[in-house]
């Protein structure tokens, strides 16, 4: 049984490292030339670069394009497209999703309305359309026109956009399944005399991890229970978006700065609400240092609280961003090589990095959650500063 | 404007480089010569890493 086991599991692995091939090797880098030419050529009239993009040889077009492709992956959209196949990229395998705006009331449509962001959307008398550059649904005329002023920037209405996007449906979905998966493990603890059964073996382990070395050590015995659902709520949420990342959905969740950015707003939230009085003594009033170090200390060290958060959202999001675009570069190299050489090197760098992708996916959650761990030990950490005193001036 | 810029990324991007690579050696001889103590040697290994690894990716994203 245990060997037979061996390697299946070498297969699983194996699939899931393969998983992001399939994502991401959609044909619009394709080497047919004149499709992509094609496609390429109307881009550029939308943009009103024709001079600029015409002196270009097929190369530079053809590298333009990739880079389109992969900035377009690591956006969030409005339509869930598996993949795109057909000649110019015309045919969509996926499904539309809700779009829901604040526009002087509220506009409930289909994203089908939209035709995978050329068309234009009607709705109680108004026009909706994507702009193509940051994948923002603005107000138009009847036509879709956008207006830009001298630098660019679309000067159109743009409405609130409450939609149920791609990665909020991944997120609903993601809640889903941790709360029936954990919910159902707690369950199954009193039917079995707190013995763990089926998934359970595979989750205790890694539960305990989190509480026996992530939050008892940095937080202490006294204050840890209190930040436990926290702390194991962040960290399968984030390596399960993570991990999702990796699969053909083609999501790139935690690699969307609004997401991580509240991930560690709640952090900072919760630190700030569950500081002890010794936390905000050391801000302000550092012990232990001459007076005017202390007023020289107090801003650094109030900047500081904002800096850890924001250093959180910075890493997570960074990171997934990195982990995505050098993929997707690297699948880009088959068809930058467009030789018998290209496609075999190209799938085993992408395979190797998608093995190490699967450890940084982890990791990143392991380093969320313990830094969270180690801010909120901060706060509630009871310092016995004046011993020290004493001992120093004697 | 452009060049001085991605200099100044190249160059704390050699930083980090340096740094997360320091911290990686000295705590292989760490483990080396406390073999029992490798669970801590590493939790406080990657926490150090990622500190740096963090203005790394604020100078990229300030580049960008």
């Amino acid at each position: 049984m245990v060997i037979s086991k061996k390697p299946l599991q070498f297969i699983i692995a194996a699939l899931v490292a393969c998983l992001p091939l399939l994502s991401i090797a959609n044909p619009t880098v394709d080497t047919v030339k004149v499709a992509t030419e094609a496609a390429h050529n109307v881009e550029a009239k939308e943009h009103g670069r024709e001079a600029e993009t015409a002196n270009l040889t097929e190369e530079q077009k053809a590298d333009l394009e990739r880079k389109a492709h992969i900035k377009h992956h690591l956006m969030d959209s409005h339509d869930f497209t598996l993949f795109t196949y057909g000649k110019e990229g015309e045919k969509h395998f996926g499904f539309p999703l809700p779009v829901i705006l604040l526009d002087n009331g509220v506009h409930v449509f289909s994203s089908s309305k939209f035709e995978h962001g050329g068309g234009v959307a009607e709705s109680n008398g108004n026009y909706y359309k994507i702009n193509h550059h940051n994948g923002l649904v603005y107000r138009t005329d009847a036509e879709g026109n956008f207006t830009e002023d001298a630098k660019g920037h679309v000067t159109n209405v743009k409405p609130l956009d409450l939609s149920i996007t791609k990665s909020i449906l991944m997120i609903l979905i993601v809640a889903a399944m941790m709360f029936l998966l954990f919910s159902g493990l707690g369950k199954s603890y009193k039917k079995n005399g707190s013995i763990a059964t089926g998934a359970g073996r595979f989750f205790e382990p890694i539960v305990l991890y989190i509480r026996d070395d992530i939050a008892i050590p940095n937080i202490g015995e006294k204050h840890y229970k209190k930040y436990m659902s926290f702390l194991l709520t962040i960290f399968f949420f984030i390596w399960f978006l993570n991990m999702f990342g990796l699969t053909p959905l083609g999501v790139n969740i935690t690699g969307n700065l609004a997401i991580t950015a509240s991930l560690a707003l709640i952090t900072y939230l919760i630190t700030t609400f569950t500081a002890k009085k010794d936390y905000w003594g050391h801000i302000f009033w550092m012990p232990g240092v001459p007076v005017p170090m202390k007023f020289i200390l107090a801003p650094i060290e109030l900047l500081g609280t904002i800096i850890k958060p924001f250093s959180l959202m910075i890493r997570l999001y960074a990171n997934m961003v990195a982990g995505h675009i050098v993929l997707m570069s690297l699948i880009a190299l088959m068809y930058t090589f467009n030789s018998p050489i290209g496609s075999p090197l190209s799938f085993f760098l992408a395979f190797v990095l998608s093995l190490l992708e699967i450890l940084v996916a982890l990791l990143q959650a392991y380093i969320f959650t313990m830094l969270a761990a180690l801010y909120f030990g901060a706060a509630v950490e009871e310092h016995h500063h004046d011993e020290h005193h004493e001992a120093a001036h004697h | 404007m452009e060049i001085p810029k991605i200099i100044g990324a190249g160059l704390v991007v050699i930083g980090a480089g340096i740094g997360i690579g320091r911290i990686g050696g000295s705590a292989m001889d760490a483990i080396a010569r406390q073999p029992e103590a490798t669970g801590k040697i590493q939790t406080a290994m990657l926490i150090a890493a990622a500190l740096i690894e963090g203005i790394g990716f604020a100078a990229l994203f300030a580049v960008n």
